[in-house]
């Protein structure tokens, strides 16, 4: 299990060299997260919670571990001043069949999106706005 | 003495990201009272409970968690990770 939050860029090709090649791993599924220009957004500046981020990290990707018996899970969150088209975020979930590792980085992405302390600010033509968070993403938890 | 952080909106509002406070404060909820009556600018930011989460060291809990042996108390928004 491998957790990083950080402010520079990552190589997605990179961070899957030997990704999942330990054990009997029959698949990696993987999810980027990119930041959208809609509404003619310049910057998505991320903020977080240095001393408290890694661990909810952790918490959550051992769960997941743990739930769909993961032989390898992956998971990198940026923070700072993103442009469009930057990449904010990865997991990676290696597992002997795909409905694991799917269901598995789904698990991930639900919970990165409300439990992990990350807060979005848009700034684009307008100003600069907080995203406010969805009642669908927290519904989302309910069916886990 | 807790520190105190703030972040997000929580921060703008307040004006500043961590502080100091001396309290006596048993539970988060008697602590956000303390806080609300100091000045407009918190009560303000705590003027809806429901638009907002607490961590007490580093862990998400609820208003009504105890504040016995805490050192860290932390408002925010809901997250927005991902």
């Amino acid at each position: 299990m491998r957790i990083r939050v950080q402010s520079e860029p990552f190589d997605l090709a990179a961070e899957l060299e030997g990704f999942g090649a330990e054990g009997d791993v029959g698949a990696v599924v993987t999810f980027t997260g990119i930041v959208r220009a809609t509404g003619g957004l310049t910057r998505m500046q991320i903020e977080h919670y240095p001393g408290m981020t890694a661990k909810a990290i952790e918490t959550i990707a051992g769960e997941a571990v743990a739930r769909w018996d993961l032989d390898d899970c992956l998971v990198i969150h940026r923070h700072g001043s993103l442009a469009p088209g930057e990449q904010i975020m990865m997991v990676a979930t290696a597992s002997r069949h795909r409905a694991a590792a799917f269901e598995a980085a789904e698990f991930l992405m639900d919970y990165l999106k409300s439990r992990a302390p990350f807060w979005k600010k848009e700034i684009g033509p307008d100003g600069a706005t907080w995203v406010a968070a969805k009642d669908e993403d927290e519904d989302a938890l309910s069916r886990w | 003495m807790l520190d105190v952080l703030y972040f997000a909106w929580v921060r703008e509002r307040i004006g500043e990201p961590r502080e100091q406070v001396d309290t006596q404060a048993a539970t988060v909820a008697e602590l956000v009272d303390e806080l609300r009556a100091r000045e407009e600018r918190y009560a303000l930011a705590f003027s809806d409970l429901s638009a907002l989460r607490v961590a007490v060291d580093q862990e998400l809990t609820e208003f009504d968690a105890p504040l016995a042996g805490a050192r860290e108390v932390a408002f925010f928004p809901p997250m927005t990770g991902g």
